[in-house]
């Protein structure tokens, strides 16, 4: 396939999966919008103004970069879980199978689709926040950059996890039971210098305080780990989720016979 | 000449080390409509899997016209369009869409994309359903939306794993002329079937698979020519207490008003009737008692498991 019809085959599965988030609104993009309205006004203003500052902010401004990561994090991840295990247990994955489109073609394709799920509930869920509190930008390449570096990974995430799925169950698991105690404990909530010294170092083990910290740095830079230190670990992340993704892929696990 | 499809010793052993092709080695030529017949389990679903890369080989090597599907994957895979047996697209897709995806992951452009898309719907007679979810159509409609599916990007060689199957008979010819006419533009065709009389009306060469080997490669004509025997199903006006006797010929009174007659190769038909006719028997009515490849396709199979038996014995 010459490149231009590369970037053909590539655009068709963007466009598709855009076209099925947008589609099912209902399920995709307002649940997560109400959620974190509830976080705002329940954590945000009942407890939040009984818990004072937090790293020297309203606690609400210091949660909502918090919880706009959280949204993108797991939207990013729940878009291709979903998608492509629905297309896998549907059968229509052989579509793509039998065309000439090279593997990594359709692993862009569906991240891409997570990126672009995850950015449009983040972008909501950023929107939604200025009714509760006024948002600063400190380093608006450093919020987008994280953003699309998390929303990458979270979505080679869930590419992984569709594959090795046998059911609707199967992806359902992991963000029960992985990646929402993740993302609680990545200090969404918290500053990890609340914590004990032992936890605070247990806590550095969790990718996913890394994302939020440096997102934090970006709308109001501060944060409990140097920036370019998280920046390596996302892109570390990245690299390696993606060569597992290609790895699975060419040797067909979970997807040829 | 390069042929459409060649298969070389191909082997595959399934992670349960169930081995489901044991070195089956198949040529079709270029514009050829080809049956690769078996028993249920036999291997040809399982070839037809390597072939359109959606399972992967232990061994062997597949090349479709003269494009390796190990090296030269991108190009043998613009050769071919696949139908497979069970439905296998998006259900929530529009009915249009389903196509115009498919041509996107060829790489053709939208534009183009969408006046081939119209041009098959309304060969298949689905242009009416295009806006429709496909989830909506009626089995033979969804048959035939994989089909324009697997034309979108004109392939030159096309598959058909049991295309007809569910379809009822009105719909099945209509498929088959369809089938022929695109096999007559130049499209070499490949297909399984379970219905043997669509093998034996279609296709000029024929395959039979079964216990994951080929035991039977040939045209058509010459296969059909290797029937020794051929049993006919005679209706007469009056019913009669015993069946009459024909020289040289086997006759069963079947019923009353029904007779068989087994007619040896050579032997014809018209004699019998001369017979019949001398005895005062009125005929109304003539038929095969069985599709002449299926009585075949029988003898072969059930040869082969009696080989194999001894084999194990």
């Amino acid at each position: 396939m010459s490149a231009y019809e590369i970037y053909i085959a590539y655009a068709t599965i963007v466009r598709k999966e855009i076209q099925r988030f947008m589609r099912i609104w209902v399920q995709t993009l307002l649940p997560p919008s109400i959620i974190m309205v509830l976080y705002f006004i329940i954590f945000g203003n009942l407890i939040g103004s009984r818990i004072g500052q937090m790293g020297g902010f309203d606690y609400m401004q210091f949660i909502v970069p918090g919880l706009i990561m959280m949204s993108v994090i797991s939207n990013s991840y729940g878009n291709v879980v979903s998608s492509f295990y629905s297309t896998k247990y549907q059968g229509s994955l052989e579509e793509m199978l039998v065309s000439p489109m090279p593997n990594w073609v359709i692993l862009a394709g569906y991240v891409t689709g997570g990126v672009a799920r995850g950015l449009a509930v983040g972008t909501i869920v950023t929107c939604l926040s200025l009714f509760f509190t006024q948002l600063d930008v400190y380093n608006l390449g450093i919020i987008v950059l994280v953003v699309l570096m998390t929303s990458i990974l979270f979505s080679l995430g869930g590419f992984i996890n569709a594959v090795f799925a046998n059911s609707f169950d199967d992806i359902a698991i992991v963000p029960t039971f992985i990646l929402t105690p993740l993302t609680y404990l990545g200090g969404v909530f918290y500053s990890i210098d609340l914590l004990p010294d032992f936890w605070a170092g247990v806590s550095q083990l969790n990718p996913i305080l890394y994302m939020v910290n440096a997102f934090r740095f970006g709308i109001l830079g501060v944060s409990d780990i140097p920036v370019s230190y998280s920046l390596i670990v996302i892109g570390g992340f990245i690299v390696g989720l993606f060569s597992y993704c290609m790895h699975l892929l060419n040797t067909g696990k979970g997807i040829r016979k | 000449m390069t042929h459409a499809l060649e298969i070389n010793q191909l082997h595959k052993i399934y992670d349960n080390g169930f081995e489901a092709l044991k070195g089956i080695s198949l040529k079709v030529e270029q514009g050829d409509f080809f049956a690769l017949l078996g028993p249920n389990g036999a291997g040809k679903s399982t070839t037809l899997g390597v072939v359109s890369s959606l399972v992967n080989k232990t061994s062997g090597t597949v090349s479709v016209f003269g494009y390796d599907l190990d090296t030269q994957v991108s190009q043998a895979k613009c050769m071919m369009g696949v139908v497979p047996q069970e439905f296998n697209f998006n259900m929530f897709e529009k009915v249009a869409d389903v196509v115009v995806q498919q041509a996107g992951y060829y790489g053709i452009p939208r534009i183009e994309a969408l006046k081939r898309t119209e041009q098959l719907l309304k060969q298949l007679g689905l242009w009416d359903k295009r806006k429709e979810a496909s989830r909506n159509l009626s089995g033979g409609m969804k048959r035939r939306l994989m089909i324009a599916r697997a034309l979108v990007h004109k392939p030159k060689l096309l598959i058909l794993d049991e295309p007809t199957a569910g379809v009822d008979i009105e719909l099945r010819r209509s498929m088959w002329e369809f089938l022929t006419r695109i096999n007559e533009q130049g499209t070499t065709i490949i297909l399984t079937t379970h219905y043997l009389e669509e093998a034996e009306n279609l296709c000029r060469n024929i395959a039979i698979i079964d216990q994951g080997k080929i035991i039977k490669h040939s045209p058509m004509k010459e296969l059909l020519k290797t029937i020794n025997t051929e049993t006919i199903v005679l209706d007469i006006l009056e019913p009669l207490a015993t069946a009459p006797k024909i020289a040289g010929y086997s006759v069963l009174l079947v019923g009353d008003t029904h007779l068989e007659v087994t007619l040896n190769q050579g032997q014809n038909i018209n004699s019998v009737f001369v017979a019949l006719s001398k005895t005062g028997i009125e005929v109304t009515s003539m038929r095969n008692k069985t599709n002449r490849l299926e009585e075949l396709f029988v003898n072969l199979v059930t040869n082969n498991k009696t080989d194999l038996q001894g084999v194990s014995a």
